[in-house]
């Protein structure tokens, strides 16, 4: 099956997230599609599947222009997507999610569940996806639950297979074992479009690659004559260098210490599972490791937001096991958090108020009867957009008026404009464009060079190897490895390994 | 080792980034058009409601003509106004805190209950005190006893998560009979009667009449000052506070408040506590200022009406001021209604409860009346 | 800096959260035994009797009688499962020591209450049957509408709403249409609720607060305005119990299950019809996927809005049956604001039966025993005041919504409004 957009564009109010679109995608093909974030891809295979309408322009298939008006609409036609962040309901299991909207009933709307799994297995067989038919959703790792959402696609029979950002949530090897998965699925002649921001996956995988900037194509190619040096000067519009430039580290005295800290959930499972490392001053240490091991835990825990069940954590020579998030702020320990909508910011405050979320109470701010000096907080709070290169025509504006890469170079800002000890940053350039990314990992070095110990934790792999002078690996609450990284010289291979659960023995 | 935000020196690019942006269009229609229109769409499916019950139009007009001069129709009709607004007023302040705490407390029915209640037994125990004392001291009983009862909540959803709503809710049903039981002790109790009601509050303890200078039937009374002080003092603690920006930061964003280090069940708590305060606050004045005792049902449903109030004047000080005074009119026009066209007072709850509707749904204020907004729905928004 | 706190535990030692559980059982347990030793104790010669049939019963038992010792027993037992507990407690152990234990407290208050008199206690299981209608009915329209993530404070204000329109048209033309209306007019009220939140987006919690104030509002003022000079509007026929012939002869299974209304009968099949339609039929997977993860089901072609409104409209009308109870099924007039915060009980039950039909009806049970306990003990002239004892089934609900016994998992996206694209 063919699928051809014409002439495609898209606006949310005055945003254009997608400008006259055009884009073919065949049967038995990967197509890949790169772009940065915010470029409008996923906005583009929104409408692919329904999702979203076009403001102008057709989507044809098989050279017949079709109109789709709800989400049902794309899959109908046989074009189903795999949504970064899962559509997938936890607390049902496998065959429930799978035959959600077109399950199968006996008399009185009765549901057949039995015969809902010997589907699921049929199709389990036929694309050797191996996924159990009976288990809950949140109880499987997400490198099967994504296998679920592909199961859940080909149960509907789609011939277009849109995989957006599919490779975010695995392994080095498990991306390889995913790659086996998709080129079976092209065998079987169905259509794919692989939409992702990593240059090299795109190489790899890809039959045609088409690239999307500020909601345009702005190249089209093969992959055979392209190579990472031209792909990325089509997806940011420059040349870019994707090494973070730094001299060796000079570790000073430790900075963070843990040892032996776990931390149990409700039902008694470990997060973390006695986790001891240090962090000393002038390196940048990063955690490695697929999302959902522990990683969000630990750094609460290192932040005060969560208290351990057992072990201890100094900070610079101080016992803070038992002390509150302000106190470690005040002794000089920044946190960027990993999600800022969640945690880092206040949609609806001004900028200037996110930017003193966490230090307002600081004796710069204070007014006489417990006011806060707000023209000083104002001050401050222009001061720092001004360093930090948060674009905005003023500091009154709600925070959640920005840009996703403004707004996280707000907190960045927040975060480093003290003066600092320790930095713990969890994700600090998720959903960020590249220019704010390298200004981010520019500033997170210049901190290491200032003497302060840096805490990288990172999904992103190569974030951690382009970053960090040390790497730990952390896996099921426990850290399974840890590697020098001194001139880059950590082997990507063997971290993957070690993401996987190997231990370093093995890995070794 | 400590925080140190040295101080800058702006320059040129930092003094652009100083300018306000006006508030524009959209923020007119929310804070104005929105409530104006509410005001009339409820006003109008009210007299529907009349006609449906068998109201004729010449009643119905005349209600309307009642409910006009019975709340800025004459002096001792702004009296009235003004005094049904002052416990109003201090009950939708204490909920618009709540509510900017990210606080849906519909307690303050209780909280008043507990407020006046405290407030009457305190004056009414030391008689003996000069009004100077008396007065300060009855008010702040009830405060007290109006913080700790919502405190109850507070500390309930602090330390297990039990939605407010369900247990303020349950507060207000108890204190009725804990009212009811209170009224019946030896100690509380008229000599000699049977029935609940609280000895009478002494003259010294009594909140002055304002205006009996001139006709002593006009009831407004000093609370009325408290009710200001408190409008301004709610105001700086929201937004000029630290504990304010506090309140204000959990109400947003209760993950991100707990990452700057703002402890959550304590600013549950406080918040709570001064919410019943203010709610406690105004039970005291309506029963020092107005009702003299504590009687069953002396509430009056004050607490439920400062919900449409705080939700009409969007929690904040100024517009919880201006909607008070909006349903201190309707409060006293609605009694002159009931006198004048024979129609029960309750039609009153009904036109509250639909400006609240129309007020917390501006979509549909904007589908019904779709003049007076800009028409470009996104740029209205952003 | 300087609170720093040295901590001296060993890294080993891990404290782990059902050990705490346990131990907070076993002190709760040693209380409540403290409590029925000191506070419920009988004297040794007193009795306490409990009638199980009255005369008119075909099939006659004879009394229950308790001695006074019993008391004594229940506090050796408290304080023997408290230590357990505490001592060597397992995580699965402690909410069922916690109810067993409350259960135990709740004889012991019988017995001391009942102590040197005499009391129908089949009549009172009856009572509890009847009271509990209500709040089940509630309990179950919040778990329909809470299923697809709509909260539904509404439930007072619905039932409110069913009580009123059942005595009018009931009085009006008749009984069963005026249950017939009542179910409509809880069904418009649902739609109503449905409108404001998934169509308007107002804030779920501030649409159902208003729905409330508004049917307050409104049946206050016709009661007032048009109900007090034409009494006539409001004097419905009431429907009486219906005997199941054969089975209503069971002693005391007969009276409680098979000699009620149509309202008691309707709430248990509609309990059991909603738990099948819920987990094994088509519409309650999706109506429990749109629960869940709305985004989900709209990428499968589940039309959320479309579910929203048809279970919260379903809601709307299982409140308006139960709202009926209050007149059709009890007194046949209305009363301003005679439903007095059931509907919120009702919510409480929901939660306690961790938003499952047949949980809401088991904690429906429980405050209808509650309710009816407070009405009996009334008559027995204990010597706690009549207003605490009414304030019983609040303090319950309080108790409940704190989670203090157990605590479930509400579904995952309750009370978020669902935007589309």
């Amino acid at each position: 099956m063919d699928v051809e957009l014409r002439g495609i564009t898209k606006r949310f109010g005055p945003v254009v997230a997608n400008d006259n679109v055009n884009l073919v995608i065949r049967g038995g093909e990967v197509l890949g599609l790169l772009g940065e974030n915010g470029a409008g891809k996923s906005t583009m295979m929104n409408m692919l599947s329904g999702l979203y309408t076009p403001d102008e322009g057709e989507i044809l298939i098989d050279g017949k222009p079709v109109k789709f008006d709800g989400p049902g609409d794309g899959i109908e036609a046989g074009i189903g997507m795999v949504h970064q962040h899962f559509m997938l309901v936890p607390v049902f299991t496998v065959a429930e999610n799978v035959v959600l909207g077109v399950e199968p009933t006996g008399r009185l709307g009765h549901l057949d569940l039995k015969k809902a799994r010997a589907q699921v297995e049929e199709i389990n067989q036929k694309y050797g996806l191996h996924v159990p038919a009976d288990a809950l959703i949140e109880n499987l790792p997400v490198g099967i639950q994504q296998r679920v959402e592909i199961l859940k696609v080909l149960f509907r029979e789609a011939d277009v297979l849109i995989l957006d950002e599919p490779t975010a949530v695995l392994t080095p090897q498990e991306v390889e074992e995913f790659f086996g998965i998709v080129n079976g699925l092209k065998e079987a002649g169905k259509a794919i479009v692989f939409i992702t921001h990593k240059l090299h996956e795109i190489l790899a995988i890809s039959d045609r690659i088409s690239v999307l900037r500020q909601g345009r194509i702005t190249g089209e190619g093969d992959p055979k004559t392209l190579d990472e040096e031209k792909l990325a000067e089509m997806m940011v519009g420059r040349h870019v260098s994707f090494t973070v430039d730094k001299t060796p580290a000079q570790p000073g005295s430790e900075m963070l210490r843990l040892e032996k800290v776990t931390l149990l959930d409700d039902k008694d499972d470990r997060l973390i599972d006695d986790v001891s490392f240090t962090v000393r001053s002038g390196e940048i240490v990063g955690i490695a490791g697929v999302q959902g091991n522990g990683q969000t835990e630990l750094v609460e825990v290192i932040t005060g937001l969560a208290r351990g069940n057992a072990g201890r954590i100094t900070f610079a020579g101080d016992d803070i096991t038992h002390t509150s998030v302000r106190d470690r702020h005040r002794r000089g320990m920044a946190h960027i958090p990993e999600d800022r909508h969640r945690m880092g910011m206040v949609d609806k405050f001004t900028i200037a108020e996110n930017m003193v979320l966490n230090s307002y109470y600081d004796e710069a701010y204070a007014a006489p009867l417990g006011s806060i000096d707000w023209n000083r907080v104002n001050e401050t709070a222009a001061a720092f957009c001004v360093d930090f290169d948060v674009r905005t025509p003023s500091v009154f504006l709600p925070g959640g008026s920005l840009s996703g890469g403004n707004q996280q170079k707000m907190v960045v800002a927040r975060e480093l404009e003290r003066q600092t000890q320790l930095v713990v940053a969890s994700q600090p350039t998720r959903g960020v464009d590249v220019g704010s990314i390298e200004y981010i990992h520019k500033r997170l070095v210049e901190s290491r060079d200032e003497g302060d110990g840096v805490l990288i934790v990172s999904s992103e792999l190569d974030e951690i190897m382009g970053l960090s002078d040390r790497i730990l690996v952390m896996f099921e609450g426990r850290i399974v490895a840890e590697f020098d990284n001194t001139g880059g010289k950590a082997d990507r291979n063997q971290v993957g390994l070690a993401m996987a659960g190997a231990t370093e023995g093995e890995a070794a | 080792m400590s925080t140190s935000i040295g101080k800058r020196e702006l320059d040129d690019a930092g003094r652009a980034l100083l300018q306000r942006a006006s508030g524009g269009r959209g923020q007119f229609e929310d804070l104005v058009i929105v409530p104006i229109f509410a005001v009339i769409a409820a006003l109008v499916l009210g007299a529907l409601v009349m006609l449906a019950t068998g109201v004729d139009i010449g009643t119905i007009g005349k209600s309307f003509v009642a409910l006009g001069k019975g709340s800025v129709g004459s002096l001792n009709a702004i009296s009235e106004t003004l005094t049904s607004a002052i416990p109003l007023i201090l009950a939708g302040l204490g909920l618009g805190l709540g509510f900017r705490a990210g606080l849906f407390n519909i307690g303050a029915e209780g909280q008043i209950v507990m407020g006046g209640l405290a407030a009457a037994i305190f004056a009414f125990s030391f008689p003996g005190l000069p009004a100077i004392l008396l007065i300060p001291l009855s008010l702040l009983a009830g405060a007290i006893a109006g913080a700790i009862y919502a405190g109850f909540a507070g500390v309930l959803k602090a330390t297990t998560g039990a939605h407010e709503v369900i247990t303020t809710i349950m507060l207000n049903l108890s204190s009725f009979l804990i009212l009811i039981w209170a009224l019946k002790q030896p100690y509380v109790q008229v000599a000699g009667r049977s029935d609940p009601i609280s000895k009478s509050v002494p003259e010294a303890g009594q909140l002055p009449r304002l205006l009996d200078w001139i006709d002593p039937n006009l009831r407004v009374h000093a609370g009325l000052f408290v009710m200001l002080i408190m409008v301004a003092f709610i105001w700086w603690l929201l937004f000029r506070s630290k504990i304010g920006f506090a309140f204000r930061a959990s109400g947003e964003n209760p993950d991100a408040a707990r990452y700057a280090g703002m402890k959550s069940g304590l600013i549950i708590v406080a918040a709570m506590g001064t919410a019943g305060a203010l709610a406690g606050l105004g039970g005291a004045s309506q029963v020092l200022g107005v009702l003299e005792r504590a009687s069953p049902g002396f509430s009056a449903g004050i607490g439920f009406d400062a919900i449409a109030l705080a939700l009409l004047g969007r929690s904040h000080p100024v517009g919880i001021l201006l909607a008070g005074l909006l349903f201190g009119g309707l409060e006293a026009g609605g009694r002159q209604m009931q006198v004048d066209a024979g129609v029960s007072i309750d039609l009153i709850g009904i036109i509250q409860a639909l400006i609240i509707v129309f007020i917390a749904a501006p979509l549909l204020v904007r589908a019904i009346f779709p003049w007076g907004f800009r028409k470009d729905k996104e740029g209205g928004a952003a | 800096m300087s609170n720093v706190t040295i901590n001296t535990a060993g890294a080993e030692q891990v404290a782990s959260t059902s050990d705490r559980r346990a131990r907070i059982t076993g002190v709760i347990l040693l209380l409540l035994s403290a409590l029925v030793l000191f506070a419920l104790d009988v004297a040794p010669g007193e009795v306490a009797t409990f009638r199980l049939t009255t005369v008119r019963d075909a099939v006659q038992l004879p009394d229950l009688v308790v001695p006074g010792g019993f008391n004594t027993i229940v506090a050796a037992l408290l304080a023997f499962i408290g230590v357990r507990q505490f001592l060597r407690g397992g995580g699965k152990w402690s909410t069922l020591s916690i109810g067993g234990g409350l259960f135990l407290v709740v004889l012991a208050f019988l017995v001391w209450a009942d102590a040197g008199k005499s009391f129908n206690l089949t009549g009172m299981l009856q009572a509890t049957m009847v009271r509990a209608v209500p709040i089940a009915l509630g309990g179950l329209a919040g778990v329909l509408s809470e299923r697809v993530a709509v909260v539904n404070i509404a439930i007072e204000g619905m039932l409110l709403a069913g009580a009123f329109t059942g005595a009018l048209v009931g009085s009006l033309i008749g009984s069963w249409v005026g249950l017939f209306a009542a179910v409509a007019i809880g069904g418009m009220f649902g739609m109503m609720l449905a409108a404001l939140v998934v169509t308007f987006r107002m804030d779920q919690i501030i649409a159902g607060v208003v729905i409330n104030l508004f049917v307050l509002g409104l049946t206050s003022y016709v009661t007032s305005q048009v109900f007090a000079s034409n009494r006539w509007m409001n004097n419905a026929e009431v429907f009486r119990a219906w005997k199941i012939p054969l089975l209503s002869d069971i002693p005391v299974l007969g009276p409680v299950l098979f000699q009620q209304n149509i309202f008691v009968y309707g709430a248990l099949i509609l309990v059991g019809v909603a738990t099948y339609y819920l987990f094994h039929t088509k519409g309650g997977l999706r109506a429990r996927a749109v629960g869940e993860h709305p985004r989900a089901a709209d990428t499968l072609g589940v039309d959320v809005y479309w579910t929203r409104y048809f279970h919260v409209t379903l809601a709307g009308m299982v409140a308006g049956f139960g709202g009926a109870w209050f007149t059709l099924g009890s007194v046949g007039r209305f009363d301003e604001n005679m439903t007095n915060g059931k509907g919120f009980i009702g919510l409480a039950a929901m939660i306690f039966g961790r938003w499952h039909p047949v949980g809401a009806l088991s904690a429906a049970l429980i405050f209808g025993f509650a309710d009816s306990l407070q009405q009996k003990l009334a008559l027995l002239n204990t010597p706690i005041p009549s207003e605490f004892l009414a304030m019983a089934p609040y303090i319950a609900t309080i108790i409940v919504v704190a989670g203090l016994i157990g605590k479930a998992r509400p579904p995952a996206a309750d009370g978020q409004p669902y935007v589309k694209e």
